[in-house]
Order: structure tokens, then sequence, then C-alpha cells
């Protein structure tokens, strides 16, 4: 395996795994406040039950979060010298920032999940809050971090050297805004779908009763909103794609040729050698519309570059197929949710409802690894765009193969381990006979 | 507005501390699963159990100084970075490693069920890797001071293929596999494993469990000197420079000597049971040698490549970075003292009793 291949999977395959862990980090101490508020509120000792079940089954998975970003911090240095050399004065302040917040994270977190004893229960819910509250943070100041990479700015080049460093308008790139506010979406879209799914499985499966209903209300009341906006907040994305990286926006569509009025591609394989995407659904001026909301504006295709700035077209093409498909489809769910909750029904009594919520459990998390794949290997073949191409930023020492190979073996036991566990947990749910299950709308669980 | 010589020397004082603050409080968690590893004797579950309690809530947070640092680092001396992390690839990747299994290994055990064959497992793992990855951090910090580190434009660049000026081991192995920075490796693993001991002195009421700890305390402090002063001894040909430098400063004698009175004071607080002094002097202890280290570096950071000023990025990110981290510090440091006062103080009351869960 060349050593830039092995480099690009090492990174590929460390950030997969931690975006897992982040977002679970982003979203779950959101669910446990809510369900905090809600002990607070009613005095349902169910409710208490729920907030220190998902505070057990997360505290888990916030330690291999925390591991496996440190290992990021590193190996951002390890893998990619040149990059960092270059990015450190400009994306160090977002960095720094996030720094911070994750210590507040780590250290409300260390009294959340074991403080309950210690501290009165308005101080362990506010704990809980600064938790979700530098979770967000945490992921909105890395993410501009990334933006910047998508769009630099805040330097003058000379000589292929940054000077006149502004890092204040490298964290106000364009990117930045669409890019957080999608980010910080989808976390809560993909973690609230995960744990709904859960509990709506569970009941399905004749396990129903007052804990896994009050668990699945919480957990939508967090999801559908997000879920709702989130192909709002994807517009947004794809029409800053539009604007400032052309060609991301061209593979992510398929679309070879530069027109005017562009289709939108529905499914469909790109085919580089004969330059056209076959077997997709076309919607006349589908793409013109949604990317510049302008039926008939000009949209650059691939033919617009030379070839050896396109990214690879198929990963792109069909990730960006698959976190609409998954986005459309929560959304819809999502949609459903709230008519049944205006309409006074029951969403756990609708077979269909619980159904498609279990569908949906694993798809946000699907989406945020389609999406991630969107943005990464669509800024293919550069590290930053325009700017560092990413075969010049890797590191000179040879053998890469070997940690990519280590750390993936390392990553694939964790995995299997924590899945393990949280299965464990699963099983372990109190069956907690009520007479009368109450019923589940977004309006029941309103803190 | 601080002037240009200034701020580079400021950041990396900043940077030093969070080491410090590294060292101090995970240093002490990495010493916890050496005495994990160690345990024995009729109480050997209990002193297990006692190490758990006190670094659960607390390790997650001590954990995030070394990312402060290396925050800093690639912010404000990003040529430093990307020559350590390139030069050093190996020992930092296996020390990454450690890091993952150790904190994995921790919550598996905390939170993987009762079976005690399952616990003991996880035990083994986390108290392995508590052991190898302090020994992989100082053998990093060793092989920085030592200069021994080859420039990466003696590679060639692209990768792949063999490097040109030396062979791979000649690269990337030997400059670390050596006598001083395996000593500085020893050396992190004891003062590591004296800081736990002491410091959990003062976790439990049981005073037979604290005597077993007192005892630890007292052998590790006793390792920690001997190997203190054989890296000292060792330096003089192992890193010329360096050794040179220290010696010539009476700056650099002045921390020895504060360094060996914070040992007789660590000795005599645990002779005579005073434990909050005892935590007091090893965490001074601990604090002076990376403080030793630091000023028998000044002013390079990469030792025979690159100094503090020449290796500093543009104004303008440090002043930023300084005003981040001054603000910071303003949510940190109550945020630190209410999660001590929360675990670590008032301990002997146990639960409050006023609180309803
Ligand atoms: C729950 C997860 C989720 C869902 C349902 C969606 N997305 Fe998304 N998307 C992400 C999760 C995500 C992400 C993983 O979070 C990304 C990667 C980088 C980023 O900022 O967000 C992303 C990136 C991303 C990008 C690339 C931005 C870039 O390259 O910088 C575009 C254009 C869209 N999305 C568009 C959409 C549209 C039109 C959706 C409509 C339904 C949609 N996304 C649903
Ligand atoms: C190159 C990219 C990244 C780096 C270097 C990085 C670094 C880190 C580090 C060092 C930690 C551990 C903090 C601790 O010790 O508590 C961490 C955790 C975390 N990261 Fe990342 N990260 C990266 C990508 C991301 C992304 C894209 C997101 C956002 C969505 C994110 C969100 C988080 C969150 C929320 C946590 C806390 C995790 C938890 O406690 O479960 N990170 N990251
Ligand atoms: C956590 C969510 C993220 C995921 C899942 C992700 C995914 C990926 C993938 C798939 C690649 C490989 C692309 C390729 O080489 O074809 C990559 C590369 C990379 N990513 Fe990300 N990324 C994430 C966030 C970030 C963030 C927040 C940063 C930086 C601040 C970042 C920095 C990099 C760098 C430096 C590379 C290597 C250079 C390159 O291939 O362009 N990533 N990432």
């Amino acid at each position: 395996m060349p050593d830039l291949l092995a480099a690009r999977s090492q990174m590929a395959m460390s950030l997969a795994f931690h975006i897992i862990f982040a977002v679970v980090g982003i979203g779950m101490p959101v669910l446990m406040v809510v369900a905090e508020a809600r002990w607070l509120h009613t005095g349902e000792g169910v409710y208490l039950d729920l907030a220190k079940r998902w505070a057990t089954g997360s505290a888990i998975l916030f330690a291999v979060g925390a591991v496996s970003g440190t290992v990021l911090s590193f190996e951002l240095g390890l893998l990619w010298p040149g990059f960092m050399a270059f990015a450190g004065p400009l994306v160090g302040m977002p960095f720094s920032l996030e720094g911070f917040a994750f210590f507040t994270e780590a250290i409300f977190l260390g009294v959340y999940l074991h403080g309950w004893d210690r501290v009165r229960p308005r101080a362990h819910m506010a704990a809980g809050v600064l938790v979700a509250v530098s979770g967000a943070m945490s992921a909105v100041f890395v993410v501009i971090a990334n933006a910047w990479m998508n769009t630099p700015r805040g330097f003058t080049l000379v000589d292929g050297h940054p000077t006149r460093i502004d890092p204040i308008a490298a964290m106000m790139t364009p990117a930045a805004l669409p890019q957080t506010l999608h980010m910080v979406l989808a976390a809560y879209a993909a973690t609230g779908f995960a744990v709904a799914g859960v509990h709506a499985f569970l009941i399905l499966r004749g396990r129903d009763n007052v804990f896994h209903r009050r668990a699945l209300g919480i957990a939508l009341l967090v999801a559908a909103p997000a879920a709702i906006l989130q192909p709002f907040s994807g517009d947004l994305s794809a029409r800053y794609v539009a604007q400032w990286q052309p060609v991301k926006l061209a593979a992510m569509e398929g679309q070879f040729r530069s027109q005017r009025g562009a289709p939108l591609r529905v499914g469909g394989w790109p085919d580089r050698d004969a330059r056209t995407t076959r077997h997709a659904i076309e919607i006349p001026h589908g793409l013109s519309l949604l990317a510049f909301h302008d039926p008939n504006a000009e949209v650059r295709g691939l033919d617009a570059f030379p070839e050896d700035q396109w990214p690879p077209l198929r990963p792109v093409h069909v990730a960006f197929q698959v976190m609409v498909a998954i986005g459309s489809f929560l959304a819809l769910v999502s949609l459903a949710a709230v008519w049944l909750t205006l309409r006074r029904r029951d969403i756990a009594s609708r077979r269909w409802m619980l159904a498609a919520i279990a569908l949906g459990g694993p798809m946000g998390f699907l989406a945020v690894e389609a999406g991630w794949t969107v943005t990464e290997v669509g800024r293919q073949p550069w590290i930053i765009y325009g700017v560092t191409r990413t075969a010049d930023a890797v590191t000179p020492m040879p053998g890469l193969v070997v940690p990519f190979l280590g750390f993936t073996l390392l990553y694939l036991l964790l995995s299997v381990i924590v899945v393990w566990l949280l299965a464990r947990q699963f099983g372990q749910s109190p069956e907690s006979s009520d007479a009368a299950p109450p019923a589940v709308s977004l309006a029941t669980e309103m803190p | 507005m601080i002037g240009t010589p200034l701020l580079p020397l400021i950041l990396a004082g900043l940077m030093l501390v969070a080491l410090i603050g590294y060292v101090v409080l995970a240093g002490a968690d990495f010493g916890g699963g050496v005495w994990d590893l160690l345990a024995s004797g009729p109480r050997r579950d209990a002193q297990r159990a006692l190490i758990a309690e006190a670094i659960a809530p607390v390790w997650e947070a001590n954990h995030v100084w070394l990312v402060v640092v290396v925050v800093i680092l690639f912010s404000s001396f990003p040529r430093v970075y990307s020559e350590i992390a390139t030069m050093l690839h190996v020992p930092l990747s296996l020390m990454l490693a450690g890091i993952v299994l150790r904190g994995s290994a921790f919550v598996f055990r905390a939170y993987g069920g009762d079976q005690r064959a399952s616990r003991l497992r996880w035990g083994r793992l986390f108290a392995i890797s508590s052991v190898v990855t302090p020994v992989l951090l100082g053998v990093s910090v060793g092989a920085i001071a030592s200069g021994e580190l080859a420039s990466p434009a003696a590679i060639a660049s692209g990768g792949g293929g063999a490097p040109r000026g030396g062979s791979f081991a000649a690269l990337f192995i030997f400059p670390w596999l050596r006598l001083f920075p395996l000593g500085v490796g020893l050396l992190a693993l004891a003062t590591f494993a004296m800081l736990a001991a002491v410091y959990l002195t003062l976790e439990t009421d049981d005073a037979v469990l604290r005597e077993d700890f007192r005892r630890r305390a007292l052998m590790a402090g006793a390792a920690h000197a001997v190997v203190a002063a054989l890296v000292l001894i060792i330096a003089r040909s192992e890193a010329p420079a360096m050794w040179l430098r220290f010696w010539s400063r009476p700056a650099s004698l002045a921390v020895l000597a504060a360094g060996v009175l914070a040992g007789a004071g660590v000795l005599g607080a645990l002779v005579t049971r005073r434990w909050v002094w005892a935590r007091f002097a090893a965490a001074a202890e601990a604090a002076l040698i990376v403080f030793g280290w630091a000023l028998a570096q000044y002013p390079e950071m990469l030792p025979g490549r690159l100094t503090i000023a020449a290796a500093a990025a543009p104004d303008a990110t440090l002043r930023l970075i300084l005003g981040v981290l001054a603000a910071g510090t303003v949510v940190l440091l109550p945020s630190l003292l209410y999660l001590f006062r929360v675990f670590k103080g008032e301990r002997q009351q146990g639960a409050r009793p006023d609180v309803a869960h």
C-alpha cells in the first residue's frame, strides 16, 4: 500500500471512528438533561431511572470519544506535518477554543456521571446542561477548523508560505456557518433517532412499558426538530459548496458538462471514461434551482476543471445520494410525529410508526458518515482547497501501512467490545410492569 | 500591547504550565494503574477499588491537559510540532495506542458487568497500559531533550521508498531507543507511581489501606530519587549540551536544590504521616522536574535545531492564542476547583445526607 494511501486511510478511519462517539457526546447530554428536568418537574421516578440509564450507557462512549479524539490531535501532525506547519497558526484559534470546551465538558461530565450522591439535584442538572453546551461548542470549533480547509481564508500566499496571517478571518470563512449548523443538527438528529430507534424496537418486540415510552418521547423530542431542519441546513451547505467548491458540487451531482438549467440527479452511477452519470432519475432544472435558487443558473460541470483536480467521483456521488435519501426519510418520519402530536394521537400505538422509527435508528449515523465522506473525499486532491495538495502534506516517514493496520485493528476491537457491552445493557432494561403505559407524543415530554 | 520577544516566551511558559498540569494530575492517574498492577496482599481488591474510585470522576478532565499542550504547540510553535510528530512518529503512535487502551479498559472494567473474570481481564489491560504509556511519554521527552532528532529535511519528501540521510532505524528508531530517553521514561514512571501512592493516602478513611499506600509511596519515592540521579549522571555523556547548560546556570541549580528539598519533604511528611504535606511536596517535586528540564533546554525548544523565538508563529496568532488562554482560564479554574471540591474535598463525611440521591 503506498504511503499516501495508507495515511489517508488511517485519517479517514480514525475520524470515522471518532465521529460516532463525538456525535453521542453532543446528543446524549441533551437527552439526559431533558429526562432529569422532567424528573425534577414531575417527580416521576421513571425519569430519574432514564437519566441514570442513559448516563451509564453513555459513560463508555464518552471515554472512547475522549481517547480517540486525543489520537486525532496527534495524528494531524503524525500524518500531515506539512499541513499542520502551514495551518497551525491559522486554525490554532478554533482548536484552542475547542480545548477549553473539552475541559468544561470533561469536568462537568465527571460531576454528572459520578456526582449523583454528591451534589444537589439542581446543581447536578446544571452540570448536565454545561456538558451539553460544551459538547456542542466543541463540535462548532473543530468544524470551523475543517471549514477553513474547505474555504481557506486569512492569509496571503508568498512563495507557497502563508504571510499576513489573520486567524479571525480564518475563522469567519464562508464554510463555517453552514458546516457548523449542519453538524450540530446532525448530532441531535442522529443521537435522537438512534435512541428512539432502540426503544421503538423494544416496544415493537412487546416490551411495552412506561420506561420505553418515556424514553421514546424524549428522544423524538430532540430528534424531530433537528431532522426537520436538516434539509434546509443541507440546502445552505449545498449553496456554499456550489459557490466556493464548484468541482465538489459537480462530483456530488455527477454533473460532467457545464450547462444552464442543470437537472437534479437522483441515484445514478458516474462513469468517468464515458463522461456521464448512468441510471439516474433526472429532475429538469432541479440542480440549478437548488444550488443557485434560479432554474436557469449555469452549473459548472467537471469539464470546467482539469481532470487532475477531480475528486474520486463514485464515493462522493453515492455518499451524497445516501445522505439526502436518509435526510428525506428522517424528515418525513419526524413530520409524521408532529402530525400525530397535533392530532393528539399516540405515536407508540401505531406499529408502522414504530417500525419507521426503528428503521431510522441507525440511519442518522449512516448519514453523518456519508456527509463527511462528501466533504472530505470531495475536497480531494486538496488537503487545503486550492492551496495544498494532500500528497504534498503527508509525512515523509515510510511504512505508514503499519500504523494504519495497527490502529484499524485496535479500533475494530474496541468497536466490537463497545457494541457488545451496549447490547448487554439494552438487554437489562427494567421491565417496570406498568398498568397503563402513557401515550407518546412530542408534546407529553416538553419540559 | 505585548512586545514581540516576550510573546513566544509567554506562550512557551503557558505550554509548560499545561504540561506540568498534565504530569501532576494525569500522571497520578497513570500511577494509579501501576499500583493496580502491583496490588498485593489480603487487601488487594480493596486497593484496586480505591484506585478506581479515586480516578473515575477526574481522569477525563485531567487528560485534557495533554490536549491543551498539543494545541498550544501546533498553533504557536507549528514547526516544532510537525518536526516532533515526524521524527518521533513511532514512540508517539505507541503512546497513543497506550492512551486508547488504558482509557477504554478503565471504562470497560467499570461498566462491563460484575463478573470477576472479566473485571480482572480489563483491569490487567488497564494496569499494563498505565505502565507502558508514561514510559513512552518520557522516552519522547528524553529524545527531544537529548538533541538527537534528525531534521525532517534529511528525509526525501513525498514518502515511500528508503529515505535519504540514513536507514529507517537510524532516523526513526535509534534517536529515542537510547539510554537517556529510556532513563527519562523510567523517571516518568517512577514519578507518576510516587504521585499516585502519595495522593491515595488521602483518598481513604481506612487506616490499614492508607498504610499500604504509605509503604508504596516510600518505595516509589526511593525509586524515583535513584532514577532521577541516574538520569542526571547519564545526561553528561548522552545529552551533553543540555548537561553543560544545566550545570552552568544558577537558576537550574536552584531548581535542583528545590527538587531535592521537595523530595526530602515527601519523605519527611510520609514518615511523620502528614498526608496533606506529602501531597503538596510530591506535586512540587514532579513540577520541578519538568521545570528543570525546560530550564536546561532554554532558549531552545528543539535542542540543536530550533529556539523558542525562531519556532514561534506570527504575532497575530500568538496574541489571539494568549487571549483565548486567558479567557479560557477564567472559565476553567473555577470549574476545576469545583470538580476537585466535589470529589476530593470533605471526603471524610462521605455522601452528603441532605441530598436526595
Ligand atoms: C444526520 C445527519 C445528516 C443528514 C440527515 C443530512 N446531512 Fe448533510 N452532512 C452531514 C450530516 C447530515 C454531516 C456529516 O454532518 C456533514 C459533513 C460535514 C458537515 O458539515 O456536515 C454533511 C455535509 C453535507 C454537505 C457538504 C458540505 C461540505 O462539503 O462542506 C452537503 C451539501 C449536505 N450535507 C447536504 C445535505 C442535504 C441537502 C440533506 C438533505 C436532506 C442533508 N445534507 C442531510
Ligand atoms: C480532526 C479532527 C478532530 C480532532 C483533532 C478532535 C479532537 C478531540 C479530542 C482531543 C477530544 C478529547 C477531549 C477530551 O479529552 O475530553 C475529542 C472529543 C470530542 N470531539 Fe473531537 N476531534 C476531531 C473531530 C471532531 C468532530 C468533527 C467533532 C464534531 C462533531 C468532534 C466533537 C467532539 C466531541 C463532542 C468530543 C467529546 C467526546 C465525548 O466526550 O464523547 N470532534 N475530540
Ligand atoms: C469527524 C468527522 C470527520 C470525518 C468522518 C472525516 C473523514 C475524512 C475522510 C474520509 C478523509 C479521507 C479523504 C481522502 O483522502 O479521500 C479525511 C481526511 C482528512 N480530514 Fe477529515 N473528516 C472529519 C472531520 C475532520 C476535521 C474536523 C478535520 C480538521 C480539523 C479533518 C481533517 C482532515 C485531514 C487533515 C485529512 C487528511 C487530508 C485529506 O485527505 O484531505 N477532518 N477525513
